[in-house]
């Protein structure tokens, strides 16, 4: 009997210790990341990562400006929002308020195989037929520009749109449906002006996750955006990254060098803006949740 | 008027949603058709020549395989074991609530971070050197959220009355969870498990740095080794290769074994999760 009780305290302790390792695997992320960019600071400085040149190779001067890489990120990240939030979103409603029981059984899984679509199977489609699209409609020299980056990037924040805005626009309580509708208004006024709006911070939290996933990602948009290092807002401009930054340029780096430093004040910078926005997308989705 | 109105409401809906699924559609559509003839026996059994111009991916789906084993040997147990805790265990402390905000956080984590981290932890600090070990543990750390996500899902399914009946019978917590939850779950924590894997198989970003090497004269034959895998071979042919045009075919083909393999994994977890859902019903 007392064997019985020792096993469930061991399993019980087990099981503790199995969980926090997420909590262990956080914290080692500050920390060695924090570790190797750390010298940087004490190198070239901070100050040196607001130039606003990146060319940390050079004869001349090598130059951590972050300015171009945080300018592309934006400009993509930008446009790839814009393009999948209404489309996710109105993906979304129909999927949750119109669909028939079937076709959302159909639907759901569809969009979710969409999810699964590895970003670098993503990435060789847009360099084999988005970007010959994009380089002739807009009769250009070349198709690697930051559009073409946007158009897939939109594609990867779609699934994420669409289930965490399906959900919320699912969880609005149907005794509000029943008000608007006993006052006279037709299921689809309903719609637009109670269900949908009573979803919104659901809606919201839903893009911002989408965003956190858009600037995160790598590979699409390292094959398709043309990886220039300069500062421009036209999106048929080519463009660099951050994260195409580390990883096009990690590869070929003196390990512990200055521009080794350099490549994880980067990660730094992308680890500590996605956990932002992550953070404030769980905070409205809980807030969410309490009130309905 | 207003009926209109609503016509025209539902009819937009739907051309966007459907036009989401078309889409997606032609993606996989035109992988298939055009990956299809580069597929033959020697391309999926043969080793790349040429500098990966002509011959096969056998050596590609080898690594991807390994790295696959390691991933699950690792980020299953661990994710199966957390979601236990925290369906079963946790109470609403602060500890709890410390464990879910990590979880979602690495859920958020960039890959490339993940690749990052890997580099500087199990590549240096720990001198795996790029391997399949360093390459697996990355890989693990960021599947994990996934799996653990799912998992406490299907625990959380299993009725509250299973565990009662158990408990009131003076079975310790333990022998209640191990021989009246789990065995109800485990597929529905399977389900998470695939997802999960599938995802590690298709990423890039994370064993770049950690991993991954374009060619390999041989196959790896300890953990400590590197290895070739799928998604950075096709990256590699389409975006670093000298004569990339010509090579077409080939990362077609590439594309189209990572693109089933994927979807395989992630068709196999919506069916079992189907199944499981006609099968148990309380």
């Amino acid at each position: 009997m007392l064997s019985k009780r020792w096993q469930d305290k061991a399993m019980r302790l087990i099981l503790t210790a199995c969980a926090s390792t997420s909590i262990l695997i956080v914290v080692l992320i500050f920390i060695f990341l924090g570790k190797e960019a750390a010298p940087f600071a004490a190198g070239p400085g901070l100050a040196a990562l607001a130039d606003d040149h990146w060319t940390p190779v050079s004869f001349v001067k090598e130059r951590f400006g972050l300015w171009p890489l945080a300018a592309g990120s934006l400009a993509v990240t930008v446009m790839a929002i814009l393009m999948a939030a209404p489309l996710g979103v109105l993906g979304a409603v129909y999927i949750s308020e119109i669909a028939r029981p079937w076709e959302r059984e159909v639907l759901k899984p569809f969009i979710e195989i969409l999810a699964g679509i590895p970003s670098v199977v993503l990435g060789f489609f847009g360099l084999v037929v988005v970007a010959p699209l994009v380089k002739q409609m807009f009769d250009l020299n070349t198709g690697l520009t930051a559009l073409t980056g946007a158009i897939l990037l939109a594609l990867m924040a779609i699934p994420t749109i669409i289930s965490v805005s399906e959900d919320a626009i699912h969880a609005v309580p149907a005794a509000y449906k029943q008000a608007s509708m006993a006052l006279g208004a037709s299921p689809v006024q309903t719609m637009w002006r109670v269900t949908v709006p009573a979803a919104l911070p659901g809606i919201l939290a839903a893009n911002l996750l989408g965003m956190g996933r858009v600037i995160g990602e790598t590979m699409a948009v390292m094959m398709v955006t043309g990886n220039a290092a300069v500062v421009t807002f036209s999106p048929l401009e080519s463009v660099r990254t951050m994260t195409a930054t580390i990883a096009a340029e990690m590869g070929e780096v003196s390990l512990g060098g200055t521009h080794y430093q350099a490549l994880f004040c980067i990660g730094l910078v992308l680890l500590i803006v996605t956990f932002g926005l992550n953070h404030v997308a769980q905070v409205i989705l809980r807030r969410y949740e309490k009130r309905a | 008027m207003r009926r209109s109105a609503d016509w025209l409401s539902i009819w937009g809906l739907r051309v966007v949603t459907y036009g989401i699924v078309v889409v997606i559609g032609y993606i996989v559509f035109d992988i298939a058709r055009r990956g299809m003839p580069a597929l033959s026996w020697e391309f999926l059994t043969g080793r790349p020549r040429n500098g990966g111009a002509a011959g096969g991916i056998f050596p590609a789906i080898v690594g991807t395989f390994y790295l696959v084993i390691g991933t699950v040997a690792v980020a299953i147990p661990l994710g199966m074991a957390s979601a236990v805790y925290l369906s079963e265990y946790a109470h609403q402390g602060r500890w709890t609530r410390t464990i879910r905000n990590a979880i979602t956080t690495l859920a958020g984590v960039p890959s490339i971070v993940f690749g990052l981290f890997g580099l500087g932890l199990f590549v240096l600090t720990m001198r795996f050197g790029a391997s399949i070990l360093a390459g697996s543990l990355t890989l693990a750390c960021m599947v994990l959220p996934t799996i653990i996500v799912a998992s406490e899902e299907a625990l959380r399914a299993v009725p509250r009355a299973f565990r009662e009946g158990s408990l009131a019978l003076g079975a310790t917590q333990w022998q209640s969870i191990f021989k009246s939850v789990l065995p109800y779950a485990l597929p529905g924590m399977l389900t998470g498990a695939i997802l999960g894997v599938g995802r590690a198989a298709g990423e890039t970003a994370p064993i770049l740095l950690t991993a991954a090497a374009f060619y390999l004269p041989k196959l790896p034959r300890s953990v400590f080794d590197p290895v070739m895998a799928l998604p950075y071979h096709l990256y590699v042919l389409a975006t670093q290769h000298p004569a990339s045009d010509q090579v077409r075919p080939l990362q077609y083909g590439s594309a189209l074994v990572l693109l089933l393999l994927v979807l395989a994994a992630n068709l196999g977890a919506i069916v079992l999760r189907s199944h499981m859902r006609k099968k148990y019903r309380w």
